[in-house]
């Protein structure tokens, strides 16, 4: 009986078939390039990227609707807690660096140590976000209430759920770290993606702002 | 890794059950295949909307006997529209060229053992199966699938099933569908353009690339910014539909006598976030298909590309300026009208990579050595179809003359051409090319030049009656003749069309036909059936796991070394050495 | 590879094109299916526009397509040896620098039949008329011998109380509104239309003008034309809006002046 051709597929072993190689590329003598740790990186780059045009075309959207004639743009004052906030993003990306650091000068104690306290800020930081919904509630804004605090709400919570994310992505690569990756390319793209969100809050910040 | 544990890996692999190793595979190969078979079941149906469609525009009262009330109604009719453009979008020419066909041959075109990141991709393909059923879904729901195109503009989808039946659940389940359709893209475009810029094998430079990785680079470049920016405007709309917020709704809205309270929302903004994404969505469908047809003419004139560099230039052009012509679908939107001859300068100016590559194509033919196979002539006819579609595509840049042209079966026509008919003539080349690779044997060559002949002379007669129809003023996405009286005399254009649908529809057939029949009893194929040069064919086929039998390749040359002088054979492919070249490298593999 | 004589194949291709072209060609150049004859200036330069990019793009469709054509037949495999040319220098800027010209020069071009209808506005002494639309119907208004339309309230808007538009009764401006089931204007008078929806986006599009705009709720668009040309044409709406889309359309009727005052007196009447 001849075996279909899509099971040909996977028959045979070609020795040294995806996946068998570590984390450094390549096994012995087989040739197979495995994947390179600079591709981690690379999906890393690409998918801020994609992040970015996201929250660009929500950008975009909150200029077009700010800027009609007539509207009935009321701007929402955000409270003050994003400050702090803020803040302590900031310094979840300070602490993040400094764990990188201790890794590189490979003190890897010290490196776990500033690794979790990034975890617990980015924690906090959601904490307060969401105190911050809480205080906008009181005041009566809500998601619906008026084009200003859906805007908002929407930056909020795109921002928010990222952050959440990110904070998964810190704990897995603290307690169950991925195979493929180096620990030095996992800690790398964790930290671009967090110091990318930093970033990326501060802005949004800015702007609630400068719509006030 | 030791060499034990692989040892351990690969046996632990060939004792995986069938779920681990058809079903739930990280490898690219079978995902591709999954991906393909996936666009094969979404053309069907979307074949199917359409068929049902032209029967309704030419016989409105006949009777349906699987309809409840034997008569197909007004927004029926929609919903078959609305599905029929959004599955044949997203679910074949966003899958199969790309997903599909990119999934399995990249890695091999460049000499990868996979895709850089095997686990996301597998993810991808779930998600778009989870997309379709999503969308297919629509169609069960009380009031059935959504009735405002497969452009859902707001207001018409973002108040709920007042403004129509459709509107209600099965509008929501369409944005899901879209919603995860577009985190799937995204994932998917991480995973090519990673894989391309990373993982190319020794000697493959950028100039070395094969016209079909430039492609699919590109095309992934623009997936990954385009969904971006239409997950966010379905978001919004989701929230204007479920959460009472106004991005898109105005405010003293009066639907059907009820005043809506929203407040002072714009229908232009959706307009501009889908444009901005559903333009770029159209390079996305058809450009994989221009490296298909660059690579195909190559190897059957037995020459290199012409203008090789060009065309890999104008593939980025495309790419590029894709993202600033937006706003030619919103000439009569509103806009403003200076912006309209902005966008208008910048949408001729795509017709000039276009033209270069068509020009190109033309010039790898002339002092060729034709071989008309059946991936020769689908390539040969995307040619065709692509000066037509895209030649009329000049009469839409303008706005002045899109005043009379717009929302008419002119433009109807024009789309169809471009991306139902060149995007699938590219897919279907690709098929032909690829299915001796992908499947180990051959598919019958006198049923593909037949599929070909029908289909070919079949979709001119669909599509080319249609420029005429909407010139007279016939009006797109409507249910049928009997509003405006001038439009019964289009009918009879609407009778042909009708006509030539249906027979083309049977002679896909043909094709269903030759190609499960050849998957399971076809001639057994060889590795290099087409006496080839890129990477793809230096492997078994179809190529075992790992791609390569563990000798990866390295790469000496271009990827259209055809007809070299002074060479033994009238190939060099890629990865021989110049050392090798004299003894031709491995045996020789005969065609027929 | 075995020799195979294409010489079937490569024919018969080319005798498609051939005849795609041959076909294509007469459909266009004996007009059968022709829009209807313009009625303004405006369309006139529309159609000046659409005809030069028919000559444009048909000269290059006719010599691709031919092109192609005589490449798959001349060229099919007889046994010779391909060529290995791998581009040419020259000609790619030639055919680039001609297709830039002719692509870029038509868009330039094209913008005088824009700016004609679209980037002037209307005439100071243009009557206004307003188009609403809603699922399904166009509504047409006058302004009435005050010559300054009322106040509207979407709030009031009852169609079976005979307030389709919702036009607010305490504005003395709106007392002698005038609505109408069609849109009646004098020939060879610049005509400004304020189009507006209520519900959805639809479009108004009148074959004969070669004028079309969609009607976009939220926002008041202006367009301007003359006609010059008495008759009835008919409206459709072109932006899908629902499930009676299909069957939305009205009538336009350009009157002698004074057929368009008599029909004036004779809406008063019956408002």
């Amino acid at each position: 009986m001849q075996a279909s051709p899509v099971t040909e597929l996977l028959e045979r072993d070609g020795g040294g078939g995806f996946g068998q190689s570590g984390p450094l590329g390549g096994g012995e003598g087989s040739g197979n390039p495995g994947v390179p740790q600079r591709a981690y990186v690379t999906g890393m780059i690409l998918a801020l990227g994609g992040i970015l045009m996201f929250f660009m075309a929500l950008v975009s959207a909150w200029v077009v609707r700010k800027g009609f004639p007539n509207s009935d743009w009321q701007p929402i004052t955000p409270p003050r807690i994003l400050w702090l906030n803020s803040l302590i993003l900031i310094v979840s990306s300070v602490t993040l660096s400094r764990s990188r650091r201790c890794l590189v000068a490979r003190r890897d104690e010290q490196s776990r140590h500033w690794w979790g306290i990034t975890t617990i800020l980015g924690v906090f930081f959601l904490a307060g976000q969401l105190l911050a919904w809480r205080q906008l509630a009181v005041a009566g804004l809500f998601l619906a209430t008026n084009p200003s605090s859906s805007f908002f709400y929407v930056f909020t919570s795109a921002h928010g759920l990222h952050i959440l994310g990110g904070i998964a992505a810190l704990l897995v690569v603290a307690v169950r770290p991925p195979q493929r990756l180096t620990r030095q390319t996992a800690t790398t793209v964790v930290a671009m993606y967090w110091h990318f969100l930093c970033v990326l809050w501060l802005g949004i910040f800015a702007l609630l702002w400068l719509g006030k | 890794m030791s060499s034990d544990s692989r040892i351990a890996h690969a046996a632990e692999d060939m004792q995986a059950g069938f779920l681990r190793r058809y079903v739930f595979s990280t490898d690219h190969k079978i995902i591709g295949l999954q991906y393909f078979f996936l666009a094969i079941a979404a053309v069907t149906i979307g074949t199917v909307l359409s068929l049902l469609m032209r029967f309704h525009l030419v016989w409105p009262s006949a009777h349906l006997p699987f309809i409840a009330g034997g008569i197909m109604t007004p927004e029926q009719y929609l919903a078959l529209m609305t599905m029929h453009g959004t599955i044949m979008v997203f679910f074949v020419l966003t899958t199969a060229p790309q997903s599909a066909f990119g999934n399995y041959f990249l890695p091999l075109q460049i000499g990868a053992p996979d895709m850089a990141f095997p686990r996301l991709n597998m993810l991808s393909f779930w998600l778009t199966l989870l997309a379709f059923l999503v969308m297919l879904s629509a169609f069960l729901v009380p009031g059935g699938a959504p009735i405002s195109g497969w452009t859902a503009y707001p207001p018409l989808s973002g108040l709920g099933d007042i403004t129509g039946p459709g509107e209600g659940m099965g509008q929501s389940l369409w944005v899901a569908s879209v919603l995860i359709f577009c985190v799937a893209s995204l994932l998917g475009s991480i995973n090519f353009i990673s894989t391309t810029i990373d993982m190319r094998a020794p000697g493959m430079t950028l100039t070395r690339m094969p016209l079909t990785v430039w492609a699919w680079l590109v095309t992934a470049i623009l997936s990954l910014l385009a969904f971006a920016v239409l997950f966010a405007g379905g978001i919004l709309l989701v929230l204007d539909r479920v959460a009472a917020t106004s991005f898109f709704l105005p405010a003293g809205l009066v639907v059907s006598g009820e005043f809506q309270t929203h407040g002072g929302g714009s229908p232009l903004l959706w307009q501009h976030l889908f444009w901005f994404f559903g333009h770029p969505e159209v390079y996305i469908a058809i450009l994989p298909g221009m490296g298909v047809v660059s690579h195909i003419l190559a190897n059957f004139s037995r020459k290199p590309v012409f203008g090789y560099r060009a065309m890999a230039f104008a593939i980025c052009a495309i790419g590029f300026l894709g993202f600033l012509v937006w706003g030619h679908h919103m000439f009569v939107s509103g806009m403003n009208p200076y912006s309209s001859l902005t966008f208008s300068l910048l949408t001729v100016s795509i017709g000039v990579p276009s033209a270069v590559k068509t020009f190109n194509w033309l010039g790898t033919l002339c002092g060729g050595k034709l071989q008309f196979q059946s991936p020769m002539l689908f390539a040969v006819g995307f040619v065709s179809f692509f000066v037509t579609g895209g030649l009329s595509g000049i009469f839409l840049a303008q706005p002045a003359v899109d005043t009379e042209l717009h929302a008419t079966y002119y433009v109807v026509a024009h789309f169809h051409i471009v991306m139902g008919v060149a995007a699938i003539f590219g897919i279907l080349a690709a098929t032909y090319y690829w299915f001796p690779k992908m499947f180990g044997r051959r598919m019958s060559e006198s049923l593909g030049k037949l599929h070909f002949w029908l289909t070919f002379v079949g979709v001119y007669c669909v599509f080319m009656p249609m420029h005429f129809v909407g010139i007279a003023g016939g009006i797109r996405r409507y249910a049928d003749s009997t509003g405006a009286t001038y439009l019964a005399a289009l009918q009879p254009l609407h009778r042909f069309m009708t006509i030539a649908a249906f027979i083309t529809a049977a002679a896909q057939l043909i094709f269903f036909y030759n190609f499960f029949r050849s998957i399971k009893s076809g001639e057994r194929a060889v590795e290099n059936p087409w006496d080839a040069t890129t990477l793809e064919w230096t492997t078994a086929s179809p190529p075992l796991a790992g791609n390569f039998a563990g000798r990866f390749p390295s790469v000496y040359r271009g990827p259209y070394e055809y007809s070299v002088p002074g060479a033994a054979q009238d190939f060099l492919p890629q990865h021989l050495p110049p050392e090798e070249l004299a003894s031709g490298g491995k045996e020789r593999s005969h065609a027929s | 590879m075995h020799l195979r004589g294409y010489a079937s194949v490569a024919l018969l291709l080319a005798l498609l094109l051939t005849i795609l072209v041959a076909a294509t060609v007469y459909v266009f150049g004996a007009h059968l299916y022709p829009a209807p004859p313009p009625i303004s200036q405006d369309a006139v330069q529309v159609d000046h526009q659409y005809n030069l990019t028919l000559y444009v793009t048909g000269a290059a469709f006719v010599l691709a397509q031919l092109g192609l054509a005589w490449a798959v037949f001349r060229f099919r495999d007889r046994g010779q040896k391909a060529s290995h040319i791998r581009g040419n220098v020259a000609l790619e800027i030639l055919w680039t620098s001609v297709t830039v010209i002719a692509f870029v020069g038509l868009g330039i071009l094209g913008r005088n039949a824009w700016a004609g209808a679209r980037l002037t506005p209307a005439a100071p002494d243009a009557i206004q008329i307003e188009v609403t639309t809603n699922q399904f119907v166009y509504t047409f208004r006058y302004a009435g011998p005050d010559g300054k339309f009322g106040r509207l309230d979407p709030a009031l808007v009852s169609a079976p109380t005979g307030n389709p538009l919702g036009i607010d009764p305490n504005d003395p401006a709106g007392q002698d509104d005038i609505l109408a089931a069609e849109l009646t204007v004098p020939v060879n008078r610049p005509i400004e239309l304020l189009i507006r929806s209520q519900d959805v986006v639809h479009n108004f599009f009148v074959r004969e003008l070669r004028l079309q705009q969609d009607a976009v709720p939220g926002m008041v668009i202006p367009v301007h034309f003359s006609a010059d040309r008495i008759g009835t044409y008919e409206i459709v709406c072109t932006q899908l809006c629902g499930l009676g889309h299909y069957k939305m359309h009205g009538l336009l009727h350009v009157d002698s002046q004074s057929d368009y005052e008599a029909f004036l007196k004779r809406q008063a009447l019956d408002q």
